[in-house]
């Protein structure tokens, strides 16, 4: 949407109040990311400013190979992609099915959906304990998993939904009247459309599994205790300036990582524009 | 509509993979070991020094740590299902008494253990051993104010010292501090709280302060404050303030009219590893190992000989302490158990209103 | 004429089996969709809808006494309520009491016993201490000697409400409603009224910041999806870092900003804007600035995903017929992004309405939400009964809601096709 040369004046105000109001937004949600950065360098024990003097102690504790925090990042980075993965593949299917046809009591039945956003999490965590008990799915990674699975498909569910509503189920019907089976149809046609709502849903389920506490806290054991554990952990008296140095990690990994994925991608779309060319 | 085709960044396949990969690890846990949950953070930093540790190397049993938030909720879904995988467990003394009223927990052989006159009086419990004793106090910044505060009457005080105060957000020792600044003595404070004048009374003297008070919910906050000024006193948790103190803030504590309390070791009911948890419990209230311990974190040992071990600058920052004892109040772990929902309902309907 | 059908009749029969040949093509378009939709709902109904409903069925459970004290129960079942309970009741009681110690019985009926009256776990330990094995007497008159209160009509009147399988009692209390002796429902007394005004707030708290963050989040998603791809995936970085840190980090990092000796009051207060510092958090404000941070993100990506599939012709076509710009951006753009805000609003909504870490660190003490009481009940006093209810009126006013929303967003969306 660039500025059009012949823009009324009116436009151009819109254009830059526009522009203006959206780098306020970002540097709201940018500011608390940039203020617990400096703060996983203080040496005193506060979180808070001014800094105590500049230490790296937080950043050692961190990275102490007999410490909880690394195996904590472990049992997260083993959960959270799985309950993401199952959360995704459910949610989209089920997303799809809602939307190709009306049946009754389809209300009901997306209410039912999302309704593990809506119990609190407390509740979820005492009920799931007495099921997991019954079925052995205790103090394992694969209870944990179901659970973060169920507590993030609501998630994907809500997204997808979204982005199928501008979608033409035609396109499904013509895919296979042109010999494709019903996967390929879904990989080739429907996916790519709805990649952005099944991209966000997933990147909800990640965050919500990577993010609590409540649940995992009550069915995992201390073999299993995933990085909020750790986070939470001391509450009571303390809370550690390790989580501003953790927190800063995965801020510079996150940052790295959309960066590489920004440069394949454009390398990707140099190299699809040389082969048009040539 | 095609163009979504750019937003490829968010990359499917290699999800994918990573899962694969990662199936291999989908089993379930192994055979369960001696576990001992505490409260983690830096009590439990201390604890592992002092006791995990050294008890592993002593008797080459296995003990695997673990930490919760003070939930009873989940011990009694491992009670009430059969499936304990918890052992040992730190408790505060309300949850003990509520869980072993409700056979969540074993009930102490004292004999067994051998410990019985070795312990401070409040250490015996019939569910539970004491460890540690904590205080809730009144701090200050030593900095920001002329005049020392004494009492909780100087807390009440906002004309002598202008400022925000912070208290626990909650009935629980909020109560307490509004009737010891009422004027009422410390030994008589739970006899008046019975009373449902005496609760009146309590509130009616909460309403002076209502403007002043900034309340706080995790125990890190209200050291925070102070060092940041924005209260310039607050109740707070003893170790806190002393780690602070440590760090070169000038934080001061007033004792008087503190309320202490103990967290005990508990057996879970049903636990398989009762034998190495009696051998644990007495392990870590051996004189030395309580003195390890408190040396790491100020919070008293339960064990009076471990104090001949500590350094008397150590010795005088404990709730334990002689000093610091004097006027202070143990809380009432009957009273909150059975009056205490009620009253947080009700401090939370006063808290409502503006 | 058997050999030549006349013409209507081929239609008719060919109609009819286009007809049949249809609506056999509708099921199976039905029972296909289905398919899809089935593994979710069974795996949920598994995994979620059975073991929350078995806990939230302890809203209305009230069988402590009838398993521990069952012959207690079913005599003073009986009892008229007036006076005192027959010899017969109080032997059974005296008796079962006796053996009720024994794998905690004894803690679960004197659990639910001191939600009638603070004071009954009291009564029923000192009780058992001084229980005869063997009664001198009457029990009638020996329990009334061992306590004054076994002589109250009050108290019995109490263990006879906990003898029936099921209760009203913890709704009624969610709803800051109590039974009287004489079991009329009647409100709390005024300074125990809390839960009507917590679930007031949970709302007005989990609206605002709904609204704040569709306000925030339409113009930047709106940005972000008319902006060059290269220009708006590094901006959406910024988007999502924020997801990679954690819930207790960025609200630590809002107390740090906010407090009154904080960065922003300091800032403020460095230019000369304001002598004092202003009071930014540990209130209300406070909790809206935290969650809508926190919830930003969950507006953004939706709107971003449905405004990315929303082709720019039409809107040009709009103005290239005459439109005003602003009229074609409101009249053709805005409701082809309705199901973008439906989810983003939704998802957003529901998930203020749960939040409890958040309220409870930044916010005062009349701000805390209905999931830190259902968390209170749950943790720290063991209540599961009253947790359960609680947490079953924000499922039940939620899905209402929903319902409601779910409606009306589909009527938006016919009126449109």
């Amino acid at each position: 949407m660039a500025l059009q040369p012949y823009a009324s004046p009116v436009e151009k105000a819109w254009y830059w109040f526009l522009r203006i109001f959206c780098a306020l937004v970002l540097l709201f949600l940018m500011l608390p990311v940039l203020v617990i950065i400096p703060l996983s360098f203080n040496g005193g024990s506060f979180l808070t400013y001014p800094l105590d003097g500049f230490s790296l102690r937080w950043y050692q504790e961190i990275f102490d190979p007999q410490g909880p925090w690394l195996a904590a990042l472990k049992n997260s980075l083993i959960v959270a992609p799985f309950a993401t993965l199952l959360s995704m593949v459910l949610g989209t299917l089920a997303a799809v099915g809602l939307n190709r046809a009306d049946f009754p009591g389809k209300g009901l039945i997306l209410a039912l959906l999302i309704s593990p956003m809506v119990v609190p999490l407390v509740i979820v965590a005492v009920g799931m304990y007495f099921f997991f008990a019954q079925v052995g799915l205790l103090n394992s990674y694969s209870g944990l998993i179901l659970a973060h699975t169920v507590l993030g498909v609501p998630f994907v569910v809500i997204t997808v939904n979204a982005t199928l509503q501008g979608f033409d189920f035609n396109q499904m019907r013509a895919g296979a009247s042109l010999g494709a089976d019903p996967l390929t149809v879904f990989f080739k046609v429907v996916l790519p459309q709805i990649l952005p709502g099944v991209a966000s849903g997933g990147l909800f389920a990640f965050a919500t599994s990577f993010d609590e506490v409540v649940v995992a806290l009550f069915i995992a054991s201390p073999a299993e205790r995933t990085l909020p554990i750790q986070m939470f952990s001391g509450i009571r008296e303390n809370i550690s300036p390790a989580i501003a140095a953790m927190a800063s990690i995965m801020i510079a990994l996150a940052v790295l990582l959309l960066l590489v994925m920004e440069i394949l991608r454009r390398r990707s779309e140099r190299l699809k524009g040389e082969a048009a060319v040539s | 509509m095609l163009k979504t085709k750019k937003t490829s960044r968010f990359n499917l396949p290699a999800l994918a993979a990573a899962g694969t990969l990662a199936s291999g690890l989908l089993l379930a846990s192994t055979a369960q070991a001696f576990t001992v949950i505490s409260f983690g953070g830096a009590s439990g930093e201390a604890m592992q020094k002092a006791y995990y540790g050294p008890f592993q190397e002593q008797t080459e049993a296995e003990l695997i740590p673990g930490d919760y938030n003070g939930a009873l909720s989940r011990i009694r879904a491992m009670v009430e299902t059969g499936n304990v995988s918890w052992d040992l467990v730190e408790v505060e003394s309300p949850e003990l008494v509520r869980g072993c009223f409700e056979g969540m927990f074993e009930i102490v052989d004292w004999e067994r253990l051998g410990l019985e006159n070795q312990l401070i009086d409040a250490a015996v419990e019939e569910c539970g051993v004491g460890t540690f004793v904590w205080s809730t106090v009144m701090a200050y910044d030593a900095d920001r104010l002329d005049e020392a505060p004494q009492t909780w009457a100087d807390f009440w005080n906002v004309e002598k010292f202008p400022g925000t105060r912070g208290l626990r957000k909650g009935a629980k020792y909020t109560l307490e501090f509004a009737l010891m600044a009422d004027g009422v003595p410390a030994d008589e404070v739970y006899d008046v709280l019975r009373t449902s004048a005496g609760v009146d009374r309590a509130f009616a003297k909460l309403d002076e302060l209502k403007d002043h008070i900034q309340w706080w919910e995790a125990g890190a906050q209200p050291p925070q404050w102070l060092v940041a000024g924005d209260v310039v006193m607050s109740s707070s948790y003893n170790g806190r303030i002393a780690a602070a103190q440590e760090e070169g803030q000038n934080l001061a504590i007033a004792w008087q009219g503190s309320v202490y309390d103990l967290d005990y070791w508990a057996i879970v009911s049903g636990s398989d590893h009762v034998d190495t948890a009696y051998d644990f419990i007495r392990f870590a209230s051996q004189a030395e190992n309580q003195a390890v311990y408190a040396s790491e974190i100020p919070y008293g040992p339960v064990n009076p000989d471990a104090i001949a071990e500590l350094s008397s600058e150590q010795a005088a920052r404990m709730p334990t302490a002689d000093a610091n004892l004097e006027g202070a109040l143990a809380m009432d772990t009957a009273f909150w158990v059975d009056y205490g929902e009620e009253l947080e309902q009700r401090f939370n309907a006063w808290a409502s209103k503006l | 004429m058997p050999r030549v059908m006349s013409a209507t009749a081929t239609e008719e029969v060919t109609g009819r089996a286009l007809k049949k040949q249809l609506r056999q093509a509708e099921r199976l378009k039905k029972i296909k969709a289905l398919a899809l939709v089935l593994p979710l709902v069974i795996f949920l109904l598994l995994v979620f809808v059975q073991p929350i409903s078995t806990m939230l069925a302890r809203s209305v459970d009230n069988s402590e006494l009838m398993e521990v004290m069952p012959q207690t129960a079913a005599a003073i079942s009986d009892w008229t309520g007036e006076g005192l309970p027959s010899e017969a009741v109080m032997a059974a009681f005296a008796e079962e009491l006796q053996t009720s110690r024994r794998g905690g019985g004894l803690g679960r009926v004197g659990r639910r016993l001191n939600y009638e009256d603070p004071g009954f776990r009291g009564l029923l330990m000192r009780t058992l201490r001084r229980l005869p094995d063997e009664p001198a007497a009457a029990w009638q008159t020996v329990l009334p000697e061992l306590d004054p209160a076994w002589g109250e009509t009050s108290t019995w009147q109490a263990i006879q409400r906990a003898a029936s399988p099921t209760t009203d009692r913890y709704w009624l209390a969610a709803v800051d409603r109590e039974r009287s002796s004489s079991g009329e429902v009647q409100p709390v007394a005024e300074e125990q009224q809390v839960y009507l005004s917590v679930f007031e707030r949970t709302l007005v708290i989990a609206g605002s910041v709904t609204l704040l963050c569709l306000l925030l989040g339409f113009p930047l998603a709106y940005l972000l999806a008319t902006l060059p791809t290269g220009t708006s995936n590094l901006l959406m970085i910024f988007v999502l870092l924020p997801f990679w840190t954690s819930l207790l980090v960025r609200t630590a990092s809002w107390i740090v900003l906010l407090q009154t000796g904080g960065v922003i009051n300091g800032g403020l207060m460095g230019l000369g804007l304001i002598d004092e510092p202003l009071q930014l958090v540990f209130n209300r404000f406070g909790v809206l600035v935290a969650m809508v941070h926190i919830l930003l993100p969950f507006m953004i990506l939706p709107l971003y995903s449905v405004m990315k599939g929303i082709s720019p012709s039409y809107q040009r076509a709009a103005i290239s017929l005459g439109c005003h710009p602003f009229a074609a951006f409101w009249k053709v753009y805005v409701p082809q992004t309705i199901s973008g805000v439906a989810a983003g609003t939704l998802l957003v909504f529901i998930m203020a309405l749960g939040y409890y870490i958040t309220p409870a660190l930044v916010g005062g003490a009349s701000d805390q939400m209905v999931s830190y009481y259902v968390a209170y009940y749950t943790n720290t006093t063991n209540n599961w009964g009253m947790a359960a209810a609680l947490g079953s009126l924000l499922l039940v006013v939620t899905l209402v809601l929903y319902l409601v929303y779910h409606r009306l967003v589909n009527q938006q969306q016919l009126a449109r096709s």
